[in-house]
């Protein structure tokens, strides 16, 4: 075996368990567990695929917070206080109140500061935003 | 308090207001218009919703009119109604939020007394947006002006530049911050008009708030408004109008 096929077989190897880890994390229990997102909402889905929204949210919501803020559009797909409407624990009413809470839990795991809640109310609106909603139509 | 630069009272005019002529002023502001009305009509007058998705309109420009001779010094409704509506402490220390604030103005030549709410101006021209170095504040399409908390790093240029005292720093971390009012410390904040009501096509909370209906909101490019027709109709200046600012907020009586 050359030097060069050597080190191929290595990457090879490297890649194979990079692979693997995340599912042998699930299973055998890593150093940190992987977090438990409970879906609050009821039968409604959410706007877009679990796997899009993991993905892009942030994307979606800084964009739409330009939109909303500075060119006055309201009643957007995307909206933080949607979010929270729907995702809010029913323990704490809230989406970061607590280490269960739905932000709050894949946050802590990623290990990424969340700073929407320092200004925004991260509790549900009293009133649902379904009629909020139809007061604006 | 000067006259605004785009009126040219006749002499007439002003020899009846400075004349002392506020019994008659009291029952009839112009031909036709009542002072009654003013705050009945504005009760009736509704703000027309913009549909979801779509953008504020430079063809509005959103303004108010302030009739002092309907304001009472006690009275501080509009005060509360914002401080409830934004969740303001209501504290008036030097380091708390003020949105509204109620002044009481004394003419000291002739002793003629006046009592009116001041905020945000709304300036076509705003300082405020001229000074701040990261473009957080800015003017919307229908002429709010507002602070972009998410780009505000705190500077407080902006609180020099208004020659109103309209904006306020919040210094201590909030936490009871109302859904439709995100708040927070650090960042510069001031009247935005009520923009969540104004856009789901509610008047402001002052304007709603107000017992006499000395408020009167709306839109200052259409001529058919309320607001349009009262400013048309009887006397009203833009508080340092010398400043060439056009204020998007206007007072009578004062």
């Amino acid at each position: 075996m050359t030097p060069t096929a050597f080190a191929r077989l290595i990457l090879a190897a490297v890649h194979l368990c990079a692979a693997l880890a995340p599912a042998g994390v699930a299973h055998a229990g890593g150093r940190v567990p992987t977090p438990e997102v409970r879906i609050e909402a009821g039968t409604e889905s959410c706007i877009a695929p679990p796997d899009e929204m993991r993905r892009n949210h942030m994307d979606m919501l800084r964009h739409q917070r330009d939109r909303t803020l500075r060119e006055g559009e309201r009643g957007a797909r995307v909206s933080l206080n949607g979010c929270i409407a729907c995702h809010a624990s029913r323990a704490t009413g809230s989406v970061a109140a607590g280490p269960k809470d739905f932000c709050e839990t894949c946050h802590a795991y990623a290990a990424v500061k969340l700073d929407c809640f320092e200004c925004h109310q991260a509790k549900s609106a009293s009133r649902p935003m379904a009629a909020a909603a139809g007061a604006i139509r | 308090m000067s006259q605004d630069h785009n009126q040219t009272p006749s002499p007439g005019r002003r020899a009846l207001i400075a004349g002392g002529a506020a019994a008659a002023l009291g029952v009839l502001l112009a031909p036709g218009i009542r002072l009654i009305e003013v705050g009945q009509a504005n009760a009736a007058e509704g703000v027309a919703a913009r549909a979801p998705g779509t953008t504020a309109s430079s063809a509005v420009r959103w303004g108010m009119l302030i009739d002092a001779t309907r304001c009472s010094s006690e009275c501080d409704a509009c005060v509360s109604a914002c401080n409830r509506e934004v969740g303001l402490s209501g504290g008036t220390a030097p380091t708390d939020s003020q949105w509204v604030r109620k002044i009481d103005l004394k003419d000291l030549r002739t002793g003629k007394q006046a009592s009116a709410p001041m905020m945000c101006q709304h300036c076509a021209n705003p300082p405020c947006v001229d000074v701040c170095p990261t473009g957080a504040s800015f003017k919307r399409a229908d002429g709010i002006v507002l602070v972009d908390r998410h780009a505000c790093i705190g500077c407080r240029y902006c609180m020099m530049a208004c020659p109103y005292k309209a904006r306020s720093f919040v210094h201590e971390p909030l936490a009871e911050q109302t859904p439709e009012v995100p708040r927070g410390k650090g960042c510069v904040e001031g009247c935005t008009l009520c923009v969540h009501r104004v856009d789901a096509g509610r008047l402001p909370a002052c304007v709603e708030a107000c017992p006499t209906g000395a408020i009167v909101f709306g839109d200052l490019n259409d001529p058919d408004s309320l607001i349009s027709q009262r400013i048309r109709s009887i006397p009203t200046t833009q508080v340092r109008a010398d400043l060439g600012l056009d204020t998007g907020i206007r007072y009578h009586g004062i």
